[in-house]
């Protein structure tokens, strides 16, 4: 699209601009180079896909947290200064409690759309979280974090590990019950820590749990430092998803060395300029409709109540169950009286350790234990690539029992069963489970796999049935249009790594070998049961076979049945 | 920019190695562009300009109602009279938004163009020749400085870049942590003679005041003084009991013999997994429960854990009564109330 004005006469409107938007430009032009950057990004193709806008909910969800916390930093005040509030609400007028407390209660009741804003905020991070985990799956899923991308992979995780940050701190401001019983835990869990734990207490909390300073020190994580980080990763994560192009779906046309959609200008302005609006006006509707944290039925914190069933933000229910289902025993006293608390220890930072860890590591495994160096910008269906598939499923299954574990008590009640046994059967599926859906998700795979061939073998059935002079019934298969086969025989199966042998030409045991073996290990297990794609040779085949088929059944002879069924799976 | 008609290139690894079989299907390149009826009906067409600007109309209209429901509706100080504030404001807001966010994508997707459009992506890495340039740009800045050759002045440089941090971090730390005492988590409030207060209320208790089956929640008897000062909930957050009234017949152990009163025993609140406080009592079993985790304590069995995730029975606190009948603490607990901690036991 680029055009060339051949005829000089021509350029020179745009050296000598007449209207107002032309000089305007040029005024522009004339002291940044603007042009430059229109050029290269305003009819900048994008793939589409629906699942490509779950980065975006993230990103405008994100938003609506600024507008919406800036309002709420205008009103709300971050001391634990005790003051008497004198509100209207029967149940605390009068009462003491800390300044945070009394002007979230102002922001409520006094503030003019104070809690329709504190409402919005808060359902806001509720979807920013779970579109970031949405969005997270589809990128692992289709392998979007291959390379080039695994540096950016890295970015997001760091943005999830501080949306949680950002969460929680947030969920810690207004200083009610339920909020300071969650400091309590964090207090008790960061004691649990070896050596350095009743230390790190006292440098979080200025002192003693509660002290006076914890709110006025989230304020600033929360308003400053986390949003800021999370601001400037944000600009770092699309600065390298321009520069390395979206990845597309597979599909006609579409390879690794070009990206086919859209312009930028004016499809994707419009629609992500619309989508924004959208998401701006479902979080309104929900901070109308739906009531969240209302803090003035918790009361101001205090050590001593507590409510029962109550949960934390959807994010952190995964720890809450982790937490609950590790038995007690496991604090044990060291040589020299030292506590250690394995029973906090691992369960809050050792299990959510390994599951970061695992999302951290996963792209530079695979790419190990593929032997890939490659630039992959064709995402996989996720068919294509069974083991992977199977790992996040079983990762999935952990996270949602954890998280499932987390509400025990509310199953409990619900279904009337015993706590104890609920908390059993979670610790038996916390470690069956995801076994299970890894097993399960990988032989699906496996069958789809083998589904896509049998099309692309035989056809769509046409629900026609002919009669062969014989008598024999058959029905009639209506081959796949070429967009239709392209689709499930583009995708590479991967084999194994080969392991090259022990020794070497001259009998001399080879350096590494034991550690190359592992690796070797590690590949089999990923790339062992594969289906091959379909080739132009095995459905030319397939077809003579159908012709052979045929022709022996008008012979009226006999045939075994087409060998191509059972040639896919290898082992 | 090609058109959508370019024939694909060949498919395959990027670097062309030897993955690329020969016995592969050919890449039958971008589908076909189908027209949608906005492109071939005009009156189609139409009607869709129409409902965008239908929608950009509705958001009008939407803003507007904010501004009424502003005015209209004032809350009242009341939970109702702020929900209906709420309701209002938000839902004129959420048509003013949504009215231009549909408008927006209605218009993309029935009125832009919807053909698609190639681009050639670039292998990532800079050229080689780029990479030279750049080597040797950086050689000749190395060069410059001198800093391979002037060893002393590396040091030099290196050892005052690790330590400037200090400075700032120095007093930060010195600060931050308060006192850096972490031996305050053995104390509480309570010692010998204390009486011990209803809480919220803060009225002391008499024995004789609690029957057989009940349970109180109690605080050390402190001034009003005391109790508005900001430091006192860090100390209500460790002195926080149980008072639970036995029959002494169910009393299998305590802690320390003879810390019951005529069958009542206190007990730290102060749940020892990571804190919560212990709240719901079940009269049949003697049983608390710790509504965080779920751990389970026998008030009748010095207050050992029989489930969950605790591992040390809830401290108890010695208690008698004064010549007035009031329940008094006959000493401080003898072991750090709430979470286990690396030297709670040195
Ligand atoms: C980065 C993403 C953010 C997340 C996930 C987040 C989350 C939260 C949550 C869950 C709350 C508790 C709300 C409630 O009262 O129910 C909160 C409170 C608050 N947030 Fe944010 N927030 C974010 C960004 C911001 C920003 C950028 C600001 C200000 C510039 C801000 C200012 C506030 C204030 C002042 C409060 C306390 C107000 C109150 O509780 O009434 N937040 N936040
Ligand atoms: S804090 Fe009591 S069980 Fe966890």
């Amino acid at each position: 699209m680029s055009t060339t004005a051949s005829n000089p006469k021509d350029l020179k409107k745009y050296t000598d601009p007449k209207t107002p938007a032309g000089k305007a430009a040029d005024y522009l032009d004339q002291r940044t180079s603007i042009g430059v950057a229109v050029k290269e990004f305003a009819r900048k193709v994008f793939p589409d896909h629906w699942s490509f806008m779950l980065g975006e909910i993230a990103l405008f969800s994100f938003v609506v947290l600024l507008i919406t916390g800036v309002f709420l930093a205008l009103f709300f005040q971050p001391s634990m200064a005790l003051v008497r509030w004198e509100g209207d609400l029967p149940q605390l007028h009068g009462q003491l409690m800390s300044a945070a407390f009394a002007s979230t209660l102002d922001l409520s009741f006094e503030v003019r759309g104070g809690l329709l804003m504190r409402q919005i905020h808060h359902w806001s991070a509720l979807i920013f979280m779970a579109s970031i985990v949405v969005h997270m799956l589809r990128v692992f899923f289709t392998g979007a974090f291959r390379k080039p991308r695994e540096l950016n992979w890295l970015v997001g995780m760091t943005l999830m590990i501080l949306g949680l940050a950002a969460g929680f701190s947030g969920y810690s401001l207004p200083d009610d019950v339920l909020s300071g019983n969650g400091l309590r835990i964090t207090d008790g869990v960061v004691k649990s820590i070896p050596i350095i734990g009743s230390y790190m207490s006292y440098f979080i909390f200025g002192g003693e749990f509660p002290g006076e300073h914890i709110v006025a020190r989230l304020f600033t994580v929360h308003i400053l430092l986390v949003p800021g980080l999370i601001l400037a990763l944000i600009g770092l994560h699309l600065f390298l998803m321009v520069l390395h192009k979206h990845t597309q779906y597979p599909g006609g046309g579409r390879t690794d060395k070009n990206v086919v959609g859209f312009p930028a200008f004016p499809v994707y302005v419009a629609k992500m300029g619309g989508n924004f609006f959208f998401i701006f006006g479902v979080l309104a509707l929900m901070g109308a409709t739906l009531s969240i944290n209302s803090v003035w039925n918790y009361g101001p914190y205090d050590p001593s109540p507590v409510s029962a069933g109550a949960q934390p933000d959807w994010y952190m229910l995964f720890l809450e169950g982790s937490l609950r289902l590790m038995p007690g025993q496991a604090e044990i006293v060291t040589w020299g009286d030292f506590t250690l608390s394995l029973n906090v220890l691992i369960p809050a930072v050792v299990i959510p350790g390994l599951l970061f860890t695992f999302l951290l590591a996963y792209p530079f495994l695979e790419a190990k234990v593929t032997g890939d160096r490659r630039e992959h910008h064709v995402l996989d269906r996720p068919r294509n690539v069974p083991v992977r598939t199977g790992l996040g499923v079983a990762f999935l299954t952990a996270f949602v029992i954890l998280a499932l574990a987390g509400s025990n008590d509310l199953i409990a009640t619900h279904f009337h069963l015993s706590i104890n046994a609920i908390t059993w059967v979670f610790r038996v599926l916390l470690f069956v489970g995801p076994w299970f859906t890894f097993q399960v998700t990988k032989r699906i795979c496996l069958g789809l796999q083998r589904k896509d061939r049998e099309l692309v073998l035989h056809g769509h059935e046409s629900g026609r049935i002919v009669r062969f002079a014989s008598g024999e019934y058959v029905e009639v298969h209506t081959p796949l249009s070429d967009q239709e086969r392209w689709l499930r025989v583009n995708y590479e199966a991967t084999r194994p790594l080969e392991l090259a042998p022990a020794a070497d030409a001259r009998g001399v045991k080879r350096k590494g070998y034991a550690s190359e073996k592992r690796w070797h290990q590690l590949s089999r297990f990923f790339y062992e049961d594969r289906v091959e794609p379909v080739t132009p040779t095995e459905l030319a085949a397939a077809h003579t076979t159908h012709d052979a088929l045929a022709a022996a059944d008008e012979r009226g002879g006999e045939l075994a049945t087409a060998s191509s069924h059972s040639a896919d799976l290898e082992r | 920019m090609s058109d959508s008609k370019t024939p694909s290139t060949e498919i395959g690894p990027v670097d062309g190695s030897e993955l690329a079989t020969t016995d592969r299907f050919a890449d039958p390149g971008v589908p076909e562009h189908k027209p949608r009826l906005t492109d071939t009906d005009p009156k189609a067409a139409a009607r869709s300009e129409r409902i965008v600007t239908i929608l950009f109309v509705l958001s009008v209209l939407g803003t507007i109602g904010s501004l009424v429901a502003y005015f209209a509706v004032r809350p009242d100080g009341t939970v109702p009279g702020v929900r209906a504030s709420t309701l209002w404001l938000g839902v004129t807001l959420a048509i003013s938004l949504l009215g231009i966010g549909f408008a927006a994508i209605h218009w993309a997707k029935s009125l832009m163009s919807n053909r698609e459009y190639v681009d050639e992506r670039h292998p990532i890495p800079s050229s080689p020749e780029v990479r030279e340039v750049a080597v040797v740009a950086l050689q000749q800045g190395v060069e410059d400085s001198g800093i391979a050759r002037r060893g002393v002045l590396k040091g030099a440089m290196l050892g005052s870049l690790a330590l400037f941090p200090l400075a700032v971090a120095v007093p930060l730390i010195s600060s931050v942590g308060d006192d850096w005492n972490v031996s305050k988590f053995r104390h509480t409030l309570w010692r010998k003679g204390m009486r011990l207060a209803t809480d919220p209320d803060g009225r002391p208790l008499k024995a004789a005041d609690l029957t057989v089956g009940s349970v109180a929640h109690m605080m050390p008897d402190v001034s009003t003084e005391v109790r508005e000062s900001g430091e006192w909930i860090s100390e209500k957050a460790k002195a926080v009991i149980l008072l639970v009234k036995l029959d002494p017949e169910d009393i299998r152990s305590e802690q320390r013999p003879g810390s019951s009163y005529d069958g009542i025993v206190a007990y730290s609140k102060i749940c020892t997994h990571v804190g919560c406080p212990v709240a719901l009592y079940d009269q049949q079993t003697h049983h608390l429960l710790c509504p965080c985790h779920q751990s389970t304590f026998d008030v009748a069995d010095g207050a050992k854990v029989v489930f969950g995730p605790a591992k040390r029975p809830l401290p108890q606190l010695p208690i008698s009564v004064d010549d007035e009948g009031y329940l008094i603490a006959e000493d401080d607990f003898a072991e750090p109330i709430g979470p286990s901690y690396w030297e709670r036991l040195r």
